[in-house]
């Protein structure tokens, strides 16, 4: 029994970093694109057509990495799409966002409706468990090297996004675009810009959803990660870095059920996997009171304004 | 920043017009080098017009501008930086979440793609210890007093290597030391020669301790100009006003007793971020009183009105209405007749899209005789209203049914006084009633006021101008860090202890 309860926690572990990592990448593009000042509520969108690209071109050129970078083009293409309607005059982001989430869902469903029977090359894990003779520590250590790449996307974007005038740029049209442009700042090319690098995020964050856990096509694959993102990145306080911890928590959170269902603890299952959710509910109602604003929130954000 | 002098601006014969308006109308200006020159006029003298024509951000229908004698063409505001021209706006400019550091670094013409935040800091701390003034390079925008935010605008252009500084009322939100020591410092500047300074101003005063010339605008004319030397204060003031317009004292009517219509007490209340901006307020209005609240903007003043007009909920403490406990019900207000008149109206008690009329009828839209048994609305009995209403308070356009938010500010004003003066009013809360308004609005703004107070309504005054305080007022209390700190009479009170009071040094 004891050993059994070591195990919960080491699956916890496991599932924080295998689950948590379509959330860090989704996340940190949301971060970008936020920190540029727009919202974009259609990356759930772009998470399933990433989720299906990667999984075509997995399968049609037999290398899930090519599927990968194809996943983050087409995720690319839809932020760039989002912005670029979102800079015309009086339009509102969120509404756009709510189509281009219905838009990438159904598009990436009609596309993908042939990629659901077959089975595409998947992307290798690395295997970091090997000192170890515990088989729970050994499958919890099998990582995907996509989490160790958003570990190094996430600390160099936050460096970037202090320490270089691009990143400078993209604050001073997140905080305030009229500033931005008494300085002479292209404001609409800077959100365009950031839209597009979220979504290029975004669509990797659902190329790991089909090539690596859970590994297959289907149109239940996303349970809502790319809305998610929102409250990860104001719990994250928009940082970059801070993304990585919020992403690992959520996903130890979602490994919860499975994990205690492992060592026979069945009760409660349903509730137990909901408890992201439940979080995601939380965060929002904590963080968003009428009588206060959020600390570190881009000031050009709609919903803040 | 030493080569040589500042260079020599001139604008000859500026014309700029707006469609059928004629904003500037053959004026003339010249900014000599090494000058402290202050253009003077009302709000809307076409002063804000003219510097823009300089700025590059309008193109003049006629006239040119020199520079060393030489014709240039200024087309935008970046140009404007090329020749050396800065200019520093009313509304600031800084990013507020980012630290003083960021801001001067992310206003420099060209940046390296990888910032080195350490030589930055180097060299900008070097170029501070040169300066008259100092900011701390790591504080955030939004921590600093506005006399800071004003300092770290002008070390920006000076930053720039900018030569000529232009500055749009720059001691409109700084109390009088601030705005003595800010303007010192850039009187010292000019007479070494690093500077040419041209402050647009409507504060006699500052022009008189400051500057050295002084050009006049009225309705978008040219009036005149000359050394300030030359000229007394009461012969700028009619410049700048004309003639036919002089303040008039206002009458007031004594009332024998003193009953306490509005109290306040222990008032604690929290901003937007969860800081507690008012701490432990105590304050007693009595009937056919002005009570005048000074301060610099920011020490908790926008929050009282804000708890008083029912728009933000105090942490702890009591509100009593003629001895009654008060929460800012529809009901309860109507109860107690308390009215608002908050800053920035339109933003903050209009809704701009709907009309006049019904901003107009906003408090009472509901009852009779706008309303047939409570709930439809008579649009007729509205408009009806509403024309009264216009007239007796001379808005304009008279139109009942233009939506607000085409009509100017002072006009906007008038409206939302006349809304809110139209029933009987107990409690009066007013905070910068005459900000961005002419001298006539303003004057008749004010007698509103003052004739309100005369049928014994308890008049609160949050303002930033002491100026219009002390004139208004009664009594004057001042507010600072969400504490009333000093009380005076304002026939008793010397503007330089109030000073001392508004920024916290009373010592």
């Amino acid at each position: 029994m004891e050993v059994g309860w070591w195990g919960v926690l080491i699956a916890v572990l496991g599932g924080a970093i295998r689950i948590g990592t379509p959330f860090l990448f989704v996340s940190l593009g949301e971060c970008l694109t936020e920190k540029s000042g727009r919202i974009n509520l259609g990356l759930e969108g772009t998470l399933v057509m990433g989720a299906m690209t990667g999984y075509a071109v997995s399968l049609h050129s037999g290398s899930p990495w090519l599927g990968v970078l194809c996943a983050g083009l087409a995720g690319m293409v839809l932020g760039a799409l989002h912005s670029w309607l979102c800079s015309f005059q009086r339009v509102n982001d969120i509404a756009v966002g709510i189509a281009m989430m219905l838009f990438g869902t159904g598009l990436a469903f009609f596309l993908g409706k042939p990629y659901i029977q077959p089975s595409a090359p998947r992307l290798p894990s690395i295997d970091l468990g090997g000192w170890s003779d515990v088989p729970q520590l050994k499958a919890a250590l099998q990582i995907n090297a996509l989490f160790l790449i958003g570990i190094v996307v996430a600390v160099v974007l936050g460096w970037m996004l202090k320490n270089t005038a691009w990143g400078l740029k993209v604050r001073v049209v997140g905080e305030s675009a009229d500033a931005a442009r008494a300085l002479g700042l292209p404001v609409d090319r800077i959100r365009i810009l950031s839209t597009a690098q979220g979504g290029f995020l975004a669509g990797i964050g659902g190329s790991y959803l089909s090539l690596y856990y859970p590994f297959n096509w289907s149109e239940g694959l996303s349970s809502g990660q790319g809305l998610m993102a929102v409250a990860l990145v104001i719990f994250a306080r928009w940082q970059p870095v801070g993304c990585l911890w919020v992403s690992l928590l959520w996903g130890g959170a979602a490994a919860l059920g499975p994990s205690l269902q492992s060592v026979g603890v069945t009760g409660g299952y349903y509730i137990f996997n909901a408890i992201p959710y439940i979080m995601t509910l939380a965060v929002m109602i904590i963080t968003c009171s009428p009588r206060r604003t959020l600390v570190g929130v881009p000031h050009e954000l709609t919903v803040t304004r | 920043m030493t080569d040589g002098v500042p260079p020599d601006l001139q604008a000859l014969g500026i014309t700029k017009r707006f469609g059928p308006l004629v904003a500037l109308k053959d004026v003339h200006f010249h900014l000599r080098s090494g000058q402290f020159h202050a253009l003077l006029g009302e709000n809307g003298a076409g002063k804000s017009t003219l510097v823009k024509c300089i700025m590059g951000y309008y193109h003049p229908d006629e006239g040119k501008l020199l520079l060393d004698q030489q014709p240039v063409t200024i087309r935008s505001p970046r140009d404007a930086q090329t020749f050396g021209i800065g200019m520093v706006y009313q509304q600031f400019t800084l990013i507020p979440n980012m630290t003083v550091l960021e801001n001067l670094v992310i206003s420099k013409a060209k940046l390296t793609s990888v910032i080195n935040w350490q030589q930055e800091e180097q060299q900008l701390t070097q170029f501070m210890e040169k300066m008259p003034f100092k900011v701390s390079l790591s504080a955030r925008v939004s921590s600093l007093a506005a006399g800071e935010k004003q300092k770290v605008e002008i070390l920006k252009q000076l930053a720039l290597r900018n030569r000529i500084l232009i500055l749009d009322e720059p001691t409109s939100v700084l109390t009088p030391q601030e705005a003595d020591e800010v303007l010192g410092h850039l009187r010292a500047m000019t007479l070494a020669q690093q500077v040419s300074v041209l402050i647009i101003t409507h504060k006699l005063r500052e022009v008189a301790a400051f500057a050295d010339e002084v050009t006049v605008l009225r309705k978008g004319q040219f009036v005149g100009s000359g050394n300030v030397s030359e000229l007394n204060v009461s012969q700028m003031a009619e410049m700048m006003v004309g003639s036919e317009v002089t303040a008039k004292p206002k009458q007031r009517t004594v009332l024998s007793k003193k009953v306490p219509k509005l109290v306040l007490q222990d008032i604690r209340v929290k901003d937007d971020i969860g800081v507690e901006v008012v701490r432990g307020l105590h304050l007693t209005i009595h009937e056919g009183e002005i009570v005048g609240v000074a301060g610099v903007s920011g020490n908790g003043q926008r929050e009282l009105v804000e708890i008083l007009s029912g728009q933000r909920q105090t942490t702890s403490g009591t509100i009593r209405v003629q001895d009654q406990p008060f929460q800012p019900t529809r009901e309860k207000i109507m109860r107690h007749k308390i009215f608002c008149l908050p800053e920035e109206p339109l933003q903050n008690t209009c809704v701009g899209r709907m009309t006049v009329a019904e901003n107009l009828a906003f408090r009472n839209f509901d009852r009779q005789p706008h309303a047939v048994g409570g709930w439809l609305i008579s649009r007729p009995a509205l408009r009806q209203s509403a024309i009264a209403l216009i007239e007796r308070y001379n808005i304009k356009p008279p139109y009942p049914d233009t939506p607000i938010q085409s009509l100017s500010g002072g006009n906007i004003q008038r409206a939302v006084l006349a809304r809110e003066l139209s029933a009987e009013v107990e409690i009066l809360i007013i905070a910068n009633p005459c900000f961005g308004l002419d001298f006539l609005a303003m004057e008749e703004i004010r007698l509103q006021i003052v004739a309100a107070r005369n049928h014994g309504t308890a008049v609160l005054l949050v303002s930033e101008d002491l100026d219009e305080i002390l004139e208004l007022s009664d009594r004057t209390v001042v507010m600072f860090n969400g504490q009333l700190v000093y009380e005076t009479t304002s026939s008793g009170a010397d503007l330089a202890i109030i000073g001392r009071h508004m920024t916290g040094h009373t010592t």
